[in-house]
């Protein structure tokens, strides 16, 4: 069959499913939505629609990333615009199905908003939540809106338009409309996305590979995960345009073992694509051919690599090797390789499909388009996001994420996973765009962006990094190897109560030889989360070292819990909580922790009544014990 | 990523390991022997197995013909395989950041505690792996524990306690 012909059928059965008499109902079943519930959620759906006796057409997409709002499902009547529900309880549905499918009452009360122009009978316009209105979908077009274990759904939605224009062009005219685009490696260095591509092409050789990097490895971050739920073949077609373009005949996905629902999406859409001539020989009745195999990957932070997940591929320990010669001269098997991540080839297909003038309309002079960035901690809404480059972490923050959970206050927000840095409340008005995050001592990353409050210490999060990085250091070079064991060292001491005068600087000076003495970007990039740390919160560091100190009360070590008598009620709950038995006192009775025995977990103020509030910590009275 | 102990006799686990290599022979018959199926067959006998048998280390290495030196390389370098058997229930908890943040280390000091071991250990009646993965890309539903296959969100410690509990009756 043709591809027109393909688009033809895939359009036609997308209308009549719009215009269908039967309502629809979308629910986001990724990753994250399973574990919010949308399981118990999609059962009860179909037990209540059964009961009311309708008919209705339920899909599973993908992620819309209200991820705050998970469990989230849509409500489509017949004519009418969508209704988003969020915050989902099975008890909420035969509610749900009672007023607004079997009556005609969307219930305002509930609903999170409507996919329409105006304000729907009490519903706020879904696009006008503040949430939403700073957010432009580019990547992330169809996440949440398609199904996507159905390749028609995409191709009703112009998927595929961007290959069949690019295969009507010379590969190197793809390569110069990427190159005007201004699209940059979203993986995270922002390497110019056409430049690498030409290097590729250029190189001498026949065989030629490509290699798409879904090992989303940062802590933190999880939008290629959601893209690859949500809209696999946004990736894939961007794939095939780049394999054309270089002229490769074989690629590669290569992929993390956590992330078994990404994997099978993938798997349906290639066999789906085959089906459909978008895979193996003569694709589109086009001389190009093209194959694609899986690869998963098996639990190794540095095969984010490139060479280490060329070694990965071969079969080899990921360890990375010098470079030059860089993957596009000598990659897979010696062969001109070129590697691009999951949410770069998710801009391809959106570039080729409408241009790179429109693309390039999105962003600011050196950085275009749009980038994901999944929003985490201690932010009021969490979600997978994406937004024009050059909008400010503050309308990123305060705007889309709300602001900080708990009405606590905000410290620091922390960008590019275990190889960027924390940007302070004072920075909170740098725009988002690969020169400035590295300015401030952070770097754009492939997209985590984790909030971080009072109650986090910035000590203990550079120490967290470490002990990520420390353990997933390949051992190839030794000051990454040893560098890093030294720093943690000097972390734990620090945040157990045990610094000493002159650590800090012994960090600056161990993070530079770390930095100057390791082959690859793990290393290159490991002490910048103590480096930036040390830069803007030199006075917690201070205060740990010279005042045994902890201003986050979050170090355990320096930290004392007691029960304020004024307040405490005796109803014992602690006491039986306590998993070290140091709390006494009888019935109705003061309770009184024995600081002997308090191992300082913390039981006791997550179990005293919120009412009665009786657990306090405060900073540790006597000095710590060495 | 540190190996545990066995925690059954060494002869047991070394009969086991002969039935296993009669299982790894199967599997060896669906791959040609090429260098780069080592990690997709290491991989298929972790998935079957639960763990990687010293004997089929080097049966695999004999069928691709490659030094039980490099295989054992591989197979230790990366964090998914195990050299020895696991629990009949896997817990892991989540230490990505948005998790860190929010206090992934509480959940997993409870489940340490109230399974009594630590993370990176079996329970002695092998009914229980613990462990700590670096991110299972559910982070705005921080902290996450994930037991077998099923991922559990915004956990707290009192949840924690109340899966395991769930579990033991069953």
């Amino acid at each position: 069959m043709q591809f027109k012909d393909v688009k033809r059928q895939a359009v036609t059965q997308w209308e009549a499913a719009q215009n269908s008499s039967r309502p629809r109902i979308l629910i986001g079943m990724g990753t994250c939505g399973i574990a919010a519930g949308a399981g118990d959620i999609l059962e009860t759906l179909e037990q209540e629609l059964e009961k009311a006796g309708i008919q209705a057409e339920i899909i599973k997409v993908g992620c819309i990333g209200l991820c705050y709002a998970e469990p989230l499902i849509e409500i489509v009547k017949p004519g009418k615009p969508g209704v988003f529900y969020g915050n989902l309880q099975p008890e909420l549905i035969p509610e749900i199905v009672k007023d607004h499918l079997v009556g005609d009452k969307p219930r305002s009360d509930l609903a999170l908003g409507a996919r329409s122009e105006i304000a729907l009978e009490g519903i706020p316009k879904l696009f006008d939540l503040p949430v939403l209105k700073p957010q432009v979908r580019i990547a992330l077009r169809n996440c949440g809106n398609i199904d996507p274990a159905d390749i028609h759904h995409y191709i009703a939605n112009g998927g595929y338009d961007g290959l069949s224009r690019a295969l009507k062009m010379k590969p190197q005219e793809v390569i110069d409309e990427v190159k005007k685009s201004g699209l940059r490696g979203r993986g995270g260095a922002g390497f110019p996305t056409g430049l690498k591509w030409q290097f590729c092409h250029d190189a001498p050789g026949k065989t030629k590979y490509i290699i798409c990097n879904a090992d989303e490895g940062d802590p933190g971050a999880f939008m290629d995960r959601a893209l690859l739920e949500g809209d696999p073949h946004a990736v894939l077609e961007g794939f095939l345009i780049g394999a054309y373009a270089i002229g490769a005949a074989d690629g590669y996905i290569y992929i993390r073992a956590e992330y078994p629902l990404a994997i099978q999406r993938l798997k349906t859409a290639l066999q789906q694509m085959r089906e459909c001539g978008l895979l193996g020989e003569r694709i589109m009745g086009s001389g190009f051919n093209f194959d694609i195999k899986i690869k998963e990957g098996a639990g190794a932070f540095v095969c984010g690599e490139e060479t280490a997940m060329i070694a990965s591929i071969e079969g080899n320990r990921g360890m990375p090797r010098p470079r030059p010669p860089f993957p596009a001269q000598s990659g897979l098997w010696g062969k001109p390789t070129n590697i691009n991540n999951v949410e770069t080839w998710g801009n391809v297909s959106a570039i080729l499909q409408r241009g790179a003038d429109w693309y390039a309309g999105y962003g600011t002079e050196k950085s275009k388009g749009t980038k994901t960035f999944s929003l985490v901690g201690k932010v009021e809404r969490t979600g997978l996001i994406e937004v024009p480059m050059g909008i400010t972490l503050r309308e990123i923050i305060y705007g889309i994420g709300g602001g900080i959970a708990d009405g606590k206050s905000f410290k620091a927000v922390q960008t590019g996973g275990p190889s960027g840095g924390c940007i302070p409340a004072s920075l909170l008005d740098t725009p988002v765009d690969y020169e400035s995050l590295t300015a401030a001592g952070a770097i754009m990353g492939s997209g985590g962006m984790v909030v971080m409050d009072e109650g986090t210490c910035m000590v203990d999060v550079a120490r967290y990094f470490l002990t990520f990085t420390q353990a997933e250091s390949c051992g190839k070079c030794i000051m990454c190897r040893l560098g890093t064991k030294q720093m943690l060292d000097i972390l734990e001491d620090i945040t157990n109560g045990r610094g000493k005068d002159g650590d800090i600087e012994l960090l600056l000076e161990l993070g530079q030889a770390v930095k100057d003495g390791s082959l690859c970007a793990l290393g290159g990039t490991a002490p910048n989360p103590v480096l930036t740390t040390i830069r803007y919160f030199r006075d917690e560091y201070e205060a740990h070292i010279s005042e045994r100190r902890c201003p986050a009360l979050s170090c355990k070590a320096m930290l004392t819990y007691r029960i304020d008598p004024e307040r405490c009620q005796g109803c014992g709950i602690c006491a039986r909580a306590c998993p070290a038995e140091a709390i006494r006192g009888g019935k109705r009775e003061v309770h009184v922790i024995d600081q002997s025995k308090c191992t300082r977990c913390g039981t006791c103020l997550s179990v005293c009544p919120s009412k009665f509030g009786a657990v306090v910590v405060t900073a540790r009275e006597e000095a710590a014990v060495a | 990523m540190g190996i545990s102990q066995p925690t059954k006799a060494p002869e047991i686990i070394r009969e086991r390991d002969e039935i296993l290599s009669s299982q790894i022979n199967e599997i060896l018959e669906l791959y040609r022997g090429e260098r780069s199926e080592l990690i997709p067959i290491l991989q298929e006998v972790q998935q079957r197995l639960g763990y990687l048998p010293e004997a089929g280390l080097k049966r695999i290495a004999r069928y691709i013909d490659l030094p039980e030196s490099t295989v054992f390389g591989v197979a230790t370098f990366y964090a998914q395989f195990k050299l020895v058997p696991t629990g009949r229930n896997m817990i892991r908890v989540c230490r990505g950041t948005g998790c860190y943040v929010r206090g992934a280390s509480q959940i997993l000091e409870t489940l340490e505690r109230e399974l009594g071991i630590k993370a990176g250990e079996t329970t002695s009646d092998l009914e229980y792996t613990l462990e700590t993965v670096a991110c299972f890309g559910s982070c705005a539903l921080a902290p996450v524990v994930v037991v077998n296959d099923r991922v559990y969100g915004r956990m707290t410690t009192e949840k924690a306690q109340k899966i395991l509990a769930n579990k033991k009756e069953k």
